[in-house]
């Protein structure tokens, strides 16, 4: 069942079809033609998480707007660990992306006149986030992956699981993938590989990403030698609902949406974050960071002005006085997704709302380019940290940001390539090892005595512990302390299920195998940073340090497998490290 | 962009058959069908209708024996039937028209609702017209 | 309410078995229990050899479709709660070939779909943008086409509709919205280019107008609406180009 050899060449392999991925093939496409462009995915690029991405994406295109102010928001909503030069250019090119994308087909909502209308939102100072509805992200995907259809020179490889990069001398070559319906393995050479993969939201037990956000790609590049950066920062969305974690975008506050306590006050404005009004005040209250609004909810809890509810605290959300008409026409998924799994209907009634894990601030470590110190080896979108979006990314940013950096990753990967050499034999012996590997360490295992569910419920259930909206050092020691425990036990995780055909606990096995090396990542990162800052914030350790920490941390792979930290100052151009102020 | 595919032709899928009963396992396949057959009495209809008037227009014998032959059993049985997938027909149609056209007045679609009362409005002054005719 | 509800799942190894065959499950019957979560109770706590698709699980993604007590159905937006007492049977999406347990093969939609071209046409080469210019569309010519472009591709529609299943080769309803999700939209110029497409006989023609496509879908696209409305239009332009041969098309 598996190659013997190489299966497929490529000049470029983009693993990961969701906007970044996507908007790299096409860049490709666009400006080298000639390339032999692929990209791997282990699902079809249309059930990509992009897809359920709701509140809008910000580009410059108000009058009384401005590139610089689109840049402050961001450095200062970074708490001033953004890349500033990446700042620039992504806030400069964020525009044109989303007019490309319009000319590509994107419904984006517009305004009575037929120029695309803009909207607040969350740490923003001026309304400058484009929306399509309030499924943006939805729309965004389909406009990308219909508009791919046309370059039929692009090859798809759908519902192929990635599971190692062959990397040789401090260069990439390609990848070894397993394909999901019949098993087969197979090795696939290319000259440039960029990562596209999103996410990590499953390394926590609760939160708005799906079940296929595993972060396979940051894995791959641990593992292949890539360092990866600022791990520690993981976002916590302030509106997810309480039983399963669905995301009600910050679109909901933007349009005037208001977050109270069980007394039916608006406690925001206990932290330093503005004083109510009855229309939203951009970069205040609700329309604060979400970093900030987390850590209000946790602050509630303590001094017990959260409702109960079963599946723990909760505050409310309020979008009675918005109307029907509004919520019809700009917020109509969230409606839905209300009364479908709540039963509550937001005209009418207050929607229990807690934080609940959504970004990844941290990821693969990029340069402006989307270029890893591994040749040949790129990374745009969440998988990526370039960083935009430093210590707490705001909201409507990460879509151009997909769009902004899967392109230059795109383009500066083909650009490698054509000049690439070729690939060296080599490669093909650590495709056999690998194949073997996935014969020998699963696929022909047989059942194993640990559980995956059991070791992946621990983890998750040790991150929601150790690496919360508020940490300290012992918690983060303990977390991983238990991680390297799971660590051994997953060594005698076997497969009950022996088929080759649509493998689900192998891909299972194999996903939780990228989680928990992830998750190491995030705790030990977390210990270093002996600060707090944007969304990590330590009980031991309260303040903003810039002098020794206004840096990013590396996480490097040692060679026995253990994460060693180093630091990566931060580049600052305009914009030296402030007070974040928001409502004042 | 092309799917390279998995190779999925050496794959054992299986394929399952649609049993040529498949439109009695669902309330929503049997209206269907029954439908589809409705047009057959459509035709018959048409059929009944152009001997209907051809008697009339030859003579008072011709009509008198088409009355005659009208009246069998089962040409009333089949009449009745008819009438009955007719009525199907119509109500059917009727409320799938809306379906197949966008009407729109000032940029707003037109609600369903009223493109269905529309016809059935239609149809009673159209039905109402040929009583009076026929009363005459 | 009852503790627990028995789930009929159909199972199928192509290794091993001819045809799926049933196994049956006890799980918890909690009311915020949809469907899916019963199926992901079987695969971490029972059986873990259980195959099947799913990921946002919040209807949006479109990967979790199956069918439900015979009638195609997102297993994420199901609540195991309305089956009471159960048992409640689950099996792969009808009219697609089955790869394993709940897992069908989507091949032919994916080859299907670029046919009816689903991008933007336009008269002219437009690789570079011109950084000011949107085409302009106002709320009134995007809520034309709004409803088509809602589509998640979850193919619910194509388990519905009775005419895929006897004839495979029908393009089917959600390449049919998509393409009318096009036509509609005031930016593009490609009704023609997808014409050709669309009025062979396995397109729009090959529809007798079921309306099951429209019952199914989740996300209210009404493609039976996209597909009779296509067959107007083209009908329409055939009679305007037998009747003004040089002003057509």
């Amino acid at each position: 069942m598996s190659d013997g050899g190489t299966g497929a060449a490529h000049d470029v392999l983009i693993v990961g079809g969701g906007a970044a991925g996507l908007r790299a093939a096409i860049a490709i496409a666009e400006t080298d033609p000639g390339l032999d462009v692929a990209v791997v995915s282990k699902v079809y690029p249309m059930r990509s998480h992009t897809v359920s991405a709701e509140g809008g994406a910000a580009g410059v295109i108000a009058a009384d707007d401005s590139l610089d102010e689109h840049c402050y928001d961001t450095v200062s909503g970074s708490d001033w660990l953004a890349d500033q030069d990446a700042v620039e250019a992504f806030v400069r090119e964020a525009p044109e992306e989303l007019l490309q994308l319009e000319h590509w087909g994107c419904p984006w909502s517009r305004r009575p006149d037929g120029r695309v209308a803009v909207r607040a939102f969350g740490g923003m100072k001026k309304m400058r986030t484009w929306f399509a509805a309030d499924k943006t992200g939805f729309h965004m995907l389909h406009t990308l992956f219909q508009t791919s259809l046309k370059y039929g020179e692009v090859r798809r490889y759908d519902e192929q699981f990635v599971t190692r990069l062959l990397v040789d001398d401090g260069r990439v070559h390609g990848a070894v993938a397993i394909g999901l319906a019949s098993g087969r393995i197979r090795a696939i050479t290319a000259k440039a590989v960029i990562l596209c993969t999103g996410g990590c939201g499953k390394v926590f037990p609760f939160t708005t990403n799906a079940n296929i956000n595993t972060g396979d790609g940051m894995a791959l590049a641990y593992r292949a030698g890539a360092p990866l950066k600022d791990m520690e920062f993981v976002q916590y969305h302030p509106t997810g609902l309480p039983f399963t974690g669905i995301l009600i975008t910050e679109a909901a506050r933007a349009e005037g949406g208001w977050l109270l306590n069980k007394d039916g006050y608006r406690y925001l404005q206990d932290y330093d974050l503005g004083t109510p009004s009855l229309t939203p005040q951009l970069r205040s209250m609700e329309l604060g960071p979400r970093d900030r609004l987390s850590q209000a909810f946790v602050h509630e809890v303590e001094r017990g002005r959260t409702a109960d509810s079963p599946y723990g605290p909760i505050t409310y959300l309020d979008l009675r006085h918005l109307g029907e008409k509004l919520i019809d026409t700009k917020l109509p998924f969230v409606r839905e997704l209300c009364l479908k799994y709540e039963r509550i209907d937001p005209v009418h009634e207050l929607v229990p709302v807690r934080p609940v894990v959504h970004y990844m601030m941290g990821g693969v470590s990029t340069d402006i380019d989307g270029a890893t110190p591994v040749a040949g080896l790129y990374a745009a979108g969440e998988t990526a940290c370039v960083s935009i979006n430093g210590a707490n990314r705001l909201g409507s940013n990460s879509l151009p940001e997909c769009l902004v950096f899967g392109a230059r990753a795109g383009r500066a990967a083909a650009e490698y390539a054509s000049a690439a050499g070729t690939t060296p034999s080599v490669v093909e012996a650590q495709a056999g090892d690998e194949m073997r590997r996935l014969e020998r360490d699963l696929l022909g295992k047989g059942p194993g005595t640990e559980s995956i569910a059991a070791i992946r419920d621990q983890m998750q259930a040790t991150m929601e512990e150790a690496a919360g909206i508020f940490r300290t050092g012992p918690e983060m020691e303990k977390g991983a302390g238990t991680l390297a425990e799971l660590q051994e036990r997953v060594v005698n995780v076997g497969l009950a299920d022996a088929s080759r055909s649509f493998n689900t606990e192998l891909l299972a096995a194999l996903e939780l195998a990228n989680m928990l090396d992830i998750s190491e990542c995030i705790l030990e990162a977390g210990r270093q940073r002996e600060e707090s800052r944007g969304a990590h914030q330590r009980t031991d350790f309260p303040a903003r340090d810039d002098e020794q920490f206004l840096s990013h941390l590396l996480v490097h792979r040692g060679p026995d497998g253990s994460a060693r930290i180093e630091p990566l100052p931060v580049t600052i151009t305009r914009w030296p490290p402030g007070e974040r102020v928001y409502g004042r | 962009m092309t799917p390279s595919g998995d190779e999925m032709t050496d794959m054992r899928l299986y394929r399952p058959r649609v049993s040529t009963w498949w439109w009695t396992r669902k309330r929503s396949y049997f209206v269907f069908v029954m439908r589809e057959l409705s047009s057959v009495f459509i035709a018959w209809f048409v059929v009944y209708l152009l001997l209907f008037v051809y008697a009339v227009g030859q003579s008072e014998a011709a009509y008198r024996r088409f009355l005659g032959w009208a009246s069998a059993p089962w040409v009333v049985g089949l009449n009745v039937v008819a009438l009955v997938f007719v009525l199907l027909h119509t109500v059917t149609w009727f409320s799938l028209t809306p379906q197949a056209m966008d009407v729109r007045l000032d940029g707003r679609r037109v609600p369903g609702f009223h493109i269905i009362a529309g016809q059935y409005t239609g149809l009673l002054v159209v039905s109402l017209f040929v009583l009076w005719l026929v009363t005459q | 309410m009852a503790d627990s509800i028995q789930m009929r799942v159909s199972r199928f190894r192509p290794e091993t078995d001819s045809q799926p065959h049933f196994q049956e499950y006890d799980v918890p019957l909690r009311k915020e229990w949809t469907v899916l979560d019963g199926l992901n109770h079987v695969k971490n706590e029972v059986d873990t050899t259980l195959s099947f698709r799913w990921s946002c699980r919040m209807g949006i993604c479109g990967s979790c479709g199956m069918s439900i007590d015979g009638e195609p159905k997102l297993t994420c937006g199901t609540f195991l709660s309305d089956y009471e007492p159960g048992p409640v049977t689950i099996e792969p999406l009808a009219n697609f070939p089955v790869i394993r347990d709940l897992v069908v093969d989507l091949s032919d939609f994916m080859a299907k779909l670029p046919r009816v071209k689903p991008w933007i046409i336009r008269p002219e080469d437009h690789s570079h943008v011109e950084p000011d210019v949107e085409y302009l569309q106002t709320p009134v010519q995007l809520d034309v086409y709004r409803q088509f472009s809602m589509c998640i591709n979850c193919m619910l529609c194509y388990a519905a509709c009775p005419v895929y299943g006897l004839d495979p080769d029908f393009i089917g309803p959600a390449a049919i919205a998509l393409a009318e999700r096009y036509d509609l939209d005031s930016r593009d110029h490609g009704k023609g280019e997808r014409l050709d497409v669309l009025t062979a006989h396995d397109g729009v023609w090959a529809c007798t107008f079921v309306g099951e496509c429209t019952k199914v879908c989740p996300k209210h696209v009404d493609p039976a609406s996209a597909i009779q409305r296509y067959k107007l239009k083209s009908a329409l332009q055939t009679v305007k180009a037998f009747l003004l041969p040089r002003g057509a098309r």
